[in-house]
């Protein structure tokens, strides 16, 4: 067992440790710790796929900026008066059902897939590729998403307004 | 000269300006700071009477009213010297292009209406009179309204008014008319309604734009009539001949003047009126709007003629407005109420006049009426100006010689309109007895009853204010300068107008008919009478008359005489009680008879565009929605309105997705 | 291949949170989670065919997700004030 395998499971165990608490933590506050642990763990498994820039931004953008938001926001509603509150849909048999039968239906439809060889990545280094990729190919897609956020900045300040 | 002619369509352009800029930008805060807190919830509340601003001046509220009067000045100026230059009919552009119809009788007419303007000497004499007094109003507000928030809304709603009411009496064809029409009264519901945060205030609006539906339903219908008899609408297109339908269309549109000039049996409206700022009472409730059925009847003369028959209605309905509302004049202790009174009793003769032919008679009598009652109007805003918003004739007395400048021209007003000889009120009056008498002698009695309650409820008003002792407890002083110059510009016209009856009816090319002495004398004792006969009652100050008692003939005439009670009895009442058995009857016995009849007009004039309706428009639209429905029927029942039942119903589809790709590539 | 199996756990998870919670905010997070998976899932695919396209396409998703937490963060408040709850079965405004 290679240090790397190692860090794999190490990585996969944060992921979807901290996704399985974070949907079952009755305290919203505590389901917020353990996003964030998921989202460590996703970020770890970004830097063993060799992508740096999304390791960074995945630390900087979901754990320091959505993260901050969540809590904020939990912070301000009170969220946790809701605690003792049933914390699942009445109809959740319905729910848990979709689920698994999504989860099984995807899980063999991965298994059946034929993946073509496996490429290797290019020697320059990962921001430089990923900065060229995106503000060569997908400099107009780059545009739209900044129009997007502008849209979105100014309707959450609509919307979050005190009498909107 | 002619350069105001070619641009006559201007003049109602600047009250228009004024109003888009006073709506657009008005409750920008450096225009009006205090709106920001709403109007005062009463309808007065100056700081011990002072006129001057005693607040430091915020922001460009001072430009306001300057600036409104100066549009409307502009507008008065532009007006005058297109009138003195000529005649002129000025269609601007084509507004209703060509909407063929089916007449009653199966004929195929255009409605068609242009957006034009028509300079006559009739319309000459309204658009200088609602500019002129207009102005002299705009003047007044300026100080009168300096204590009030919403000052942009006020003369915004002022300016629209001048140019709904220019629209009106410019139009040169009954639609665009009707868009005046409609236009006055909204600004008028407005206005109405400036207090709003008085609920006695906001009523009063409703119940004056309820009651002008009424009559508006009549001219509407009027409408259809004329086009389809005549196949136009415009003015001086329509050839009056004789014709069986005829009746009908004058019919109708005497029930939207009777509507808008507040006559029997929808005249409760206008007392309720007083609820609006003094000189929106004196421009529009007494000066210039209510006289726009006058205005009307006038307008269609040529119909009214060879429906005579119509014209007794009118004859018979102004004459009774007119000695009953003098009576319920008299009973008033409010001194606005007394003055609406009064302009409903008015208007009541300007009808009789109309309905025994004497048309120039009526609209000489709106010019006069508009001089003598607007400066009424302004005099007793002086006074509830001066009294902190008191309008209780019993807690007033003795204020001649606390406000001498506003005692003087409200006394010559009064004498004006009680038709002292000599003075506007007279010389109208007279002319329109005189057209009277050669009709009925029983018309004439009326109208000489009427003058004598006149004069009788004018001398009360003017001894149970300014004479005796001072009956309430506040410090009275004049008015200032810019209330008290337009109630002396007014008086000028209060004074002098009459002496211009026979070049008055000579420019509207009709024949003045000769002054009888009897009846001039007759009137004129009749006047100096109620006059003499109010001092007897009310010399001695504080009245003991059987005006003043709780009645109960007084105390019915003065709610009155019951018809608002009816109306709250058959209408509202009942409306809210959902319909009773008496209530049905009526509604089937008379509304549905009206509207049956008015259906089988319809019926009748769009036999086509009904069967198309029915079968074309209102199937396809019955099948599409029958089919949604039917399509939709167990997908419906998945919209429960539950986020997570959609996520269910998404995953789900992407599972069902994955597994259709599953079993394709098996 | 592994990464793809720890994708489709993470989407699964996401989507049970989605589906089961009552609570908003726990459901804005497992939203999160399933961009997430996706993420990931893109990230290795962008490895094994060695090339950044995925990678760049990590990073939209990203900034979508920004977008959504904030206009749905956003709402949520506007929410709370006006009915006092966060709880998701509560609300049932988008009734046929």
């Amino acid at each position: 067992m290679t240090l790397d395998t190692l860090f794999f499971y190490a990585f996969t165990t944060l992921t979807l440790g901290g996704a399985a608490l974070a949907v079952t933590r009755p305290s919203a506050v505590h389901a917020a710790i353990a996003l964030m642990v998921s989202l460590l763990g996703v970020a770890g498994l970004y830097l063993q796929l060799t992508a740096e820039f999304l390791f960074v931004t995945q630390i900087i953008l979901y754990i320091g900026g959505i993260l901050l938001l969540f809590l904020f926001v939990i912070m301000l509603v009170n969220l946790d008066a809701g605690r003792g509150l049933r914390q699942f849909h009445r109809r959740w048999p319905v729910g848990a059902a979709v689920t698994a039968v999504a989860g099984v239906v995807l899980a063999v439809l991965g298994s059946r897939v034929q993946l073509p060889p496996a490429q290797r990545m290019p020697e320059t280094g990962n921001v430089e590729l990923v900065a060229d990729t995106l503000l060569q190919d997908y400099l107009v897609p780059f545009e739209v998403v900044s129009l997007l956020l502008l849209v979105a900045v100014v309707g959450s300040v609509l919307l979050g307004r005190k009498r909107a | 000269m002619s350069m105001f002619l070619d641009t006559l369509w201007l003049i109602p352009v600047f009250p228009l300006l004024g109003a888009a800029l006073m709506m657009l930008l008005g409750r920008h805060q450096y225009l009006d700071p205090q709106e920001q807190s709403g109007p005062a919830a009463h309808g007065h509340h100056h700081d011990g009477g002072h006129d001057q601003d005693l607040r430091p001046r915020q922001g460009l509220r001072w430009l306001i009213g300057p600036l409104c009067s100066g549009f409307v000045l502009l507008s008065f100026l532009w007006s005058l010297g297109a009138v003195l230059a000529g005649r002129r009919e000025q269609v601007l552009f084509t507004w209703v292009a060509g909407l063929p119809f089916p007449a009653f009788d199966g004929r195929m007419v255009q409605l068609t209406a242009d957006w034009g303007y028509l300079l006559d000497p009739v319309s000459a004499v309204m658009i200088l009179m609602v500019t002129g007094i207009g102005f002299l109003i705009h003047v007044y507000s300026i100080a009168y309204m300096a204590h009030d928030g919403g000052l942009y809304r006020y003369f915004g709603c002022l300016n629209l008014f001048v140019f709904f009411m220019l629209v009106l009496v410019m139009a040169n064809n009954y639609l665009l008319l009707f868009v005046g029409w409609e236009g006055v009264g909204l600004a008028s519901y407005l206005l109405i309604g400036f207090y709003f945060k008085r609920k006695t205030a906001t009523d009063a609006a409703m119940k004056a734009f309820l009651m002008n539906r009424v009559g508006d339903a009549g001219y509407l219908l009027g409408l259809l009539f004329l086009l389809s008899i005549f196949g136009t609408l415009r003015f001086t297109a329509i050839e009056a001949a004789a014709h069986p339908l005829l009746p009908w269309a004058t019919g109708l549109l005497l029930l939207g003047a009777v509507g808008k000039s507040a006559q029997i049996p929808l005249f409760p409206w206008l007392p309720d009126a007083m609820e609006g700022p003094t000189p929106v009472s004196a421009l529009m409730h007494a000066a210039t709007m209510v006289t726009a059925g006058v205005y009307l009847v006038v307008r269609a003369e040529p119909l009214y003629r060879l429906t005579p028959e119509v014209g007794g209605v009118a004859a018979g309905l102004g004459a009774a407005t007119a000695v009953a509302a003098a009576l319920m004049a008299l009973t008033q202790h409010d001194i606005k109420k007394v003055l609406a009174y009064s302009t409903v009793s008015q208007l009541g003769l300007m009808f009789l006049a109309l309905g025994v032919g004497a048309y120039w008679a009526a609209l000489f009598h709106v010019v006069t009426h508009a001089f003598f009652k607007a400066q009424l109007f302004l005099g007793a805003g002086s006074v509830i100006h001066a009294l902190d918003g008191e309008q209780d004739m019993r807690r007033m007395g003795g204020l001649r010689r606390r406000m001498p400048q506003t005692f003087r021209t409200m006394v010559m007003g009064a004498l004006a309109l009680a038709g002292w000889p000599g003075l506007a009120g007279f010389f109208s009056k007279d002319s329109i007895l005189t057209a009277v008498w050669a009709a009925s002698p029983a018309l004439f009695a009326a109208g000489l009853l009427t003058a004598l309650l006149t004069a009788f409820y004018m001398g009360r008003l003017c001894l149970l204010v300014f004479w005796g002792e001072y009956r309430g407890g506040r410090h009275v002083h004049e008015s200032s300068k810019r209330m008290t110059v337009p109630l002396w510009v007014l008086n000028l016209g209060s004074v002098g107008a009459g002496w211009f009856a026979a070049p008055f009816a000579g420019w509207l090319g009709a024949s003045a008919e000769p002054h009888s002495l009897g009846i001039m004398a007759a009137s004129g004792v009749v006047a100096v009478a109620g006059l003499g006969g109010a001092y007897r009652v009310y010399g001695g100050g504080a009245g003991h008359g059987w005006a003043e008692g709780e009645g109960g003939l007084a105390r019915w005439l003065r709610a009155g005489c019951g018809v608002d009670g009816f109306y709250q009895l058959a209408v509202v009442r009942g409306m809210a009680r959902g319909g009773g058995a008496w209530l049905a009857a009526w509604d089937r016995g008379v509304i549905d008879g009206g509207v049956d009849g008015a259906g089988w007009l319809g019926r009748r004039l769009g036999a086509i565009s009904k069967w198309s309706d029915t079968w074309m428009v209102d199937g396809a639209v019955r099948l599409t929605a029958f089919s949604v429905k039917a399509a939709s029927f167990p997908v419906r029942y998945l919209q429960s309105g539950m986020t997570q039942s959609y996520g269910v119903v998404i995953v789900l589809s992407l599972a069902a997705m994955a597994g259709w790709y599953l079993w394709r590539s098996a | 291949m592994h990464y793809v199996a720890v994708s489709l756990g993470l989407l699964l998870i996401g989507t049970a949170g989605l589906l089961l919670r009552r609570n908003i905010v726990i459901i804005l997070m497992s939203i999160e989670l399933i961009l997430n998976a996706v993420n990931l899932n893109l990230v290795a695919f962008a490895r094994h065919h060695g090339n950044a396209a995925g990678q760049v396409f990590a990073l939209f998703v990203i900034a979508v997700a920004v977008a959504e937490a904030a206009v749905g963060l956003g709402i949520l408040l506007a929410l709370y004030r006006n009915r006092e709850t966060v709880q998701v079965d509560e609300i049932d405004l988008l009734k046929w």
